[in-house]
């Protein structure tokens, strides 16, 4: 992975959002590369980021700290209407909760970014009926969301994505709205595309087990990158292939630390109410906890 | 994006809520059909009052006592049939000459009656001014000459006294003198609100005795050709002021009379253009409100295709397009419904309407650029959306 540019490079990027007058640190200082062709899963618990993350390298948000580059443009220097344009050209998005169009027919729904690209109506339709064939709804041009199940409808949003053959897919819990069996084959699908068009797929899951067949795993918690399989240098003690025992979903193990790991070791820091959250010794959640609100502090 | 697809899009999303764009539309239809409407009324009046004060005849000339401005009080007349003699003098043609002295008054056939308006009138009238006649004839220099009491009948007189006679040869009682119908005249119609047909002239010898007066209220020239018509009237203005000196006489034109009832109309189509434009912008107003909505409620959508790639103008022409798509179709509409209650009303009912092409593009541009100027704050809003956000509403 060392010839082609990377499809986008993140160099210490934070995120913070203003919630009436109060700063939250959703990305603190973030770094990674995503290569061509990558094939990346980016765990953590609920609230650590992994959303906010995916909005940024997918360009449709902005960095409020560090440098972003995104298909090669830094987009602290892009103004909007580039960013869409960049968004269009480089990025394929697949969401949790589809987003499809209603009242329009799945293959209109999948020629949609072709539409901001000045594509003509026929060769729009022909892309995206070719495009439906792949994700094996060839037989599903006409139907509208509504006429479709669930794993249907992500076939289609998956369509969209990849129509405008970008060089990044980003999925975030792309499963998540699905029953197991509808899940597993969606996520062959994506993963038979990933390998097969070379499209770098990026995807959010909780499932650890899909986590582990990924090529790279990228875990993340409060904000910050803990474990990168790629960059063993950010796993701060931990050698990758050390996996985070069961699955868990809202709390994992404590097996990442913090990234500043000065203080930290296996001993938990006191305080807390022993949960990951106050592991961490992020301030905001820490004074949630502190003044007489532990069990029997008050009568 | 190309301009076709968001046309398409636009149009999409109309249908897609076909219930509330009817209703959005609805107040720009009901302010583009009542501009184009009002307007065609005012137009209409206008016309037909030109019509009629073209048609009294031509090169008229009235001379009144007073100075005829809007507003100005009328005048008791000084003038007599002497004033009258002196003015046929300056002119040199007696039929170019005509009086009136006129009041109401109640004109009785047997059980019938009728309040009228009798003019004393001299037999030059149907010369001066255009009037024909439908039966009988009309004063003749006799019957002037000796004061006699033979009348002839305005059309509506005439059918209120004698319904289901002929009124020719018969007795009319006007203020309770006995007259003799010699003549009907032909129906002129509605002028101004007013029923022209609603009069008897009688000889003004005759008219003087009856309200035992000299007077006479005005006095009417044709002139022989239309250069030399203001010349005539400040000759004949200054010898009535010869004769007297107390009183200021104003002699007027058609084109004089055209020009003040003109500008008195032209006031009263703008005012009616005004109104209409006021509810105008009511649906205008509704438009905006509608295209709030629209916004909100597809702020998902807006968030998906920002991300698939449409950039902030993209979103703002799309929903721009369907604001001005909702006033034009809107506005369209309204000019049919506008045109065709102005046609039923011109031919169903005594109002006169005329469409003017001036006021259906006057009306389809006011409503193309309500939709623009109603239309720019909601797509602005909509372009403006972040992604992020905007993909998490629900
Ligand atoms: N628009 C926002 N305004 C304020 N805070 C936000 C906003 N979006 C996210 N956050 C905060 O940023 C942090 C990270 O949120 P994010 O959605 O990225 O988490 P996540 O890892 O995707 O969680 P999950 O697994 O539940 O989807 C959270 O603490 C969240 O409350
Ligand atoms: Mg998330």
């Amino acid at each position: 992975m060392t010839g082609a540019p990377p499809a986008i490079e993140a160099v210490d990027v934070s995120r913070t959002y203003q919630l009436d007058g109060v700063s939250v640190e959703a990305l603190r200082g973030v770094s990674l590369v995503v290569q061509p062709g990558d094939y990346v899963a980016l765990v953590g618990p609920s609230g650590s980021g992994k959303s906010t993350l995916m909005h940024l390298l997918g360009g449709l948000d902005r960095p409020t700290g560090g440098r972003l580059v995104i298909g090669g443009r830094d987009v602290n220097a892009l103004a909007p209407p580039e960013m869409a344009t960049l968004r269009n050209e480089t990025i394929g998005f697949v969401f949790q909760a589809f987003h499809l169009l209603p009242r329009t027919s799945a293959v209109e729904n999948v020629a949609l970014p072709l539409v901001y690209r000045g594509v003509s109506a026929r060769q729009r339709r022909e892309r995206a009926a070719a495009m439906l064939g792949r994700v094996g709804l060839g037989h599903r041009l006409d139907h509208r969301p509504n006429q479709m199940s669930g794993g249907e409808q992500q076939r289609v949003a998956i369509a969209r994505a990849l129509v405008t053959e970008p060089t990044v897919l980003l999925a975030d819990e792309p499963t998540g709205n699905l029953d197991s069996v509808t899940g597993a084959a969606v996520l062959e699908l994506l993963e038979q595309l990933n390998a097969e068009s070379g499209v770098a797929l990026v995807m959010v899951t909780h499932d650890q087990e899909v986590a582990a067949r990924a090529q790279r795993r990228i875990t993340m918690r409060d904000g910050v990158v803990v474990a990168d399989s790629a960059d063993p240098r950010s796993t701060h003690d931990r050698p990758p292939s050390v996996d985070h025992g069961r699955p868990a979903t809202l709390v994992p193990a404590p097996s990442a630390e913090p990234r500043s790991a000065s203080g930290s070791g296996p001993g938990h820091p006191s305080g807390g109410s022993g949960g990951a959250a106050g592991a961490t010794g992020r301030l905001p959640r820490e004074a949630e906890s502190n003044p007489g609100t532990k069990p029997g502090g008050t009568a | 994006m190309r301009v076709a697809e968001a046309w398409r899009v636009a149009l999409d999303a109309l249908r897609a809520n076909r219930l509330r764009s009817a209703l959005t539309m609805l107040g720009v239809i009901i302010g583009v059909a009542s501009v184009v409407l009002l307007v065609a009324i005012g137009t209409g009046t206008k016309q037909k009052v030109e019509q009629q004060v073209e048609g009294l005849g031509s090169n008229l000339l009235l001379v009144v006592p007073g100075r005829i401005e809007v507003g100005n009080a009328p005048v008791v007349s000084p003038l007599t049939l002497k004033d009258v003699d002196a003015v046929t003098r300056v002119v040199g043609d007696p039929d170019r000459v005509a009086v009136t002295v006129a009041s109401g008054a109640t004109a009785r056939a047997g059980a019938r009656s009728d309040f009228t308006t009798v003019q004393g009138v001299l037999e030059t009238t149907p010369t001066v001014f255009t009037r024909e006649l439908a039966r009988g004839r009309y004063l003749t220099r006799t019957d002037v000459d000796t004061g006699r009491r033979v009348a002839v009948l305005g059309d509506s007189v005439a059918r209120a006294l004698f319904p289901d006679r002929d009124p020719l040869g018969q007795q009319v009682a006007l203020a309770g003198v006995r007259f003799r119908v010699i003549g009907v005249f032909a129906p002129l119609g509605q002028s101004l609100g007013v029923d022209r047909d609603d009069e008897v002239h009688v000889p003004v010898t005759a008219a003087q005795r009856l309200w035992g007066t000299q007077r006479v209220d005005g006095i009417a020239v044709k002139a022989p050709d239309r250069e030399r018509i203001d010349e005539l009237g400040e000759q004949i203005v200054a010898e009535l002021n010869r004769r007297h000196p107390d009183t200021e006489f104003s002699a007027v034109t058609q084109q004089q009379i055209l020009g003040v009832l003109g500008d008195i109309l032209g006031v009263l189509t703008g005012v009616l253009a005004a109104i209409a434009g006021i509810s105008l912008l009511v649906g205008g107003v509704g438009v905006s409100n509608i295209m709030l909505v629209s916004v909100r409620e597809r702020t998902r959508e807006i968030g998906l295709r920002k991300a698939v790639g449409a950039r902030p103008r993209d979103i703002g022409v799309q929903f721009l397009l369907e604001a001005v798509l909702l006033t034009t179709i809107g506005g369209l509409t309204g000019m049919a419904l506008g045109v065709g209650t102005a046609l039923l009303v011109d031919a169903l009912s005594p109002i006169p309407a005329a469409i003017t092409w001036w006021s259906l593009a006057l009306a389809f541009g006011v409503s193309a650029v309500v939709g623009i100027v109603f239309g720019v704050v909601p797509a602005q809003r909509a372009g403006r959306l972040d992604p992020v956000v905007a993909l998490r509403t629900e």
